[in-house]
């Protein structure tokens, strides 16, 4: 058994909040950086260039990557061995997020209400998924996501005989519709199985995985690579003025699913795909 | 073509504007995103003033991350021009005679700046924070009680956008992808 006090899970929050909004992961620079040697169209070019000098920018002035520095979605994998002491878990993370929005010179950008729509003025609440696992560390990743491209996102419920080319046609239509409001090159985030919510879930979690680790599955890998030759092939490009970039990567995850079901969800991020991870030891 | 534009705009100046050119804008925009279009579009539907003049001027589809000290701004990139769509074309018919955002718009509002001589003009999404080097001041105007998306007055210089739609209803967005697909979704 091992005792965290919560205070220490609101502090990280907080760095967690400011750093995700003002540095890029290193796969997601990396990929950026590539993106802006390997683009064919002059206008894509020189828009993925502007891409890199905002990304220094933000780095160095410490000002966003993007003003809509996102809805704060965060993912606790706790140990069942770790007990939590100082108060509720769930407030820890949210006082986090208060600390780290309001400190930190972050928009907020949620309401408290979907209808009536007034600001709650913290960025809180947070969107939080907790998985219990085991062992006694406490793993937590901050994904501020941005809500141009949340906009876009799909759920769909197909057939099982829809197959694999069901999917795929899923995907694709999802990101043509998507096209230049998503602020492409984007990342591509897919849940396929479990049931309606679990592969939203999936899509979700799909975008915090490094874009330099491919599938495990040798099909979904396949599926990946494909997915991500034919989404380049579109011309929809940086911006969605037109270009050879209009993804860096498309992450798939799968689940058991039901034998009346094949449930599909595409998660997409614009190029400021931002998380934050640390494990508490 | 790479054209330099002085805002608010002549109507000579966005009548010859075409998509596919690179304008750096200088002068006095202002920012409106979805809650202060709302507000603006109930006054008018209640036969009220709007807090600003339309005629001439550029608003700019945008809700600025809050300014560190002695900055007049914070991150300020555009935001998806579609849901202010339902808003655009009764200040187009007002006289507004462009707007920045992000995005592809909908036929109405295509149809709104053909009628008006207005352009649409993209920012580069997700350029919050290189697009305010180019923001040398920032006033809340009105609304102030919606942060972030209360109306602002920006003094910007040489602020980089490209035409998108043009008062010919040119669509960059349908031309410029063609040219690089070879597979259509």
């Amino acid at each position: 058994m091992r005792t965290i006090e919560v205070v220490e899970i609101t502090r990280n929050i907080r760095e967690m909040c400011i750093e995700a909004n003002h540095f890029l992961s290193k796969d997601m620079e990396q990929a950026m950086r590539t993106a802006a040697e390997e683009e064919r169209a002059p206008l894509g070019r020189q828009i993925l260039s502007q891409l890199q000098d905002n990304l220094q920018i933000a780095g160095e002035d410490m000002i966003p990557i993007c003003q809509d520095t996102g809805m704060t979605v965060v993912f606790l994998e706790v140990g069942q061995e770790v007990h939590f002491e100082g108060g509720t878990l769930t407030d820890a993370v949210n006082e986090g997020v208060r600390q780290g929005y309001v400190e930190g010179y972050l928009r907020k950008s949620v309401v408290k209400d979907p209808l009536i729509r007034e600001n709650t003025k913290d960025n809180t609440p947070a969107v939080i998924h907790y998985d219990i696992v085991p062992g006694d560390q406490v793993k937590i990743t901050a994904a501020p996501k941005g809500f141009g491209s949340e906009n876009m996102s799909r759920v769909f419920m197909l057939k099982p005989a829809d197959g694999i080319e069901g999917v795929k046609q899923a995907i694709l239509t999802a990101v043509k519709d998507a096209g230049p409001n998503a602020c492409p090159p984007m990342v591509v985030g897919v849940g396929i199985g479990g049931t309606f919510e679990k592969c939203a879930l999936m899509a979700k979690r799909a975008l915090t995985r490094s874009l330099e680790e491919r599938s495990l599955i040798p099909y979904v890998r396949e599926l990946e690579e494909e997915m991500l030759n034919r989404i380049n092939q579109s011309g929809i490009g940086p911006g969605g003025l037109g270009g050879s970039t209009t993804a860096l990567a498309v992450n798939i995850d799968t689940y058991p699913t039901h034998i009346a079901g094949l449930p599909v969800a595409v998660n997409i991020c614009c190029h400021v795909n931002r998380h934050a991870v640390r494990v508490l030891k | 073509m790479e054209q330099h534009i002085k805002a608010p705009m002549s109507k000579e100046d966005a009548v010859k504007l075409q998509a596919g050119d690179y304008v750096y804008l200088t002068g006095t925009i202002y920012t409106a995103r979805d809650a202060a279009h709302k507000r603006m579009y109930e006054a008018l539907e209640r036969g009220e003033n709007l807090p600003l003049e339309m005629g001439h001027n550029i608003i700019y589809y945008m809700g600025p991350s809050p300014a560190r000290e002695g900055r007049p701004i914070g991150s300020a990139g555009p935001t998806t021009a579609s849901r202010m769509d339902k808003y655009a074309p009764a200040l187009l018919d007002l006289g507004l005679l462009g707007m920045i955002g992000k995005g592809k718009r909908s036929a109405a509002v295509k149809e709104a700046i053909i009628r008006n001589g207005a352009v649409y003009f993209a920012a580069v999404g997700g350029a919050g924070a290189l697009l305010s080097r180019s923001i040398k001041a920032s006033e809340v105007i009105a609304y102030d009680d919606l942060g972030t998306e209360a109306i602002r007055k920006l003094e910007v210089e040489d602020f980089p956008v490209i035409v998108v739609i043009d008062s010919a209803g040119h669509d960059l967005y349908e031309t410029a992808i063609e040219k690089y697909r070879t597979e259509e979704l």
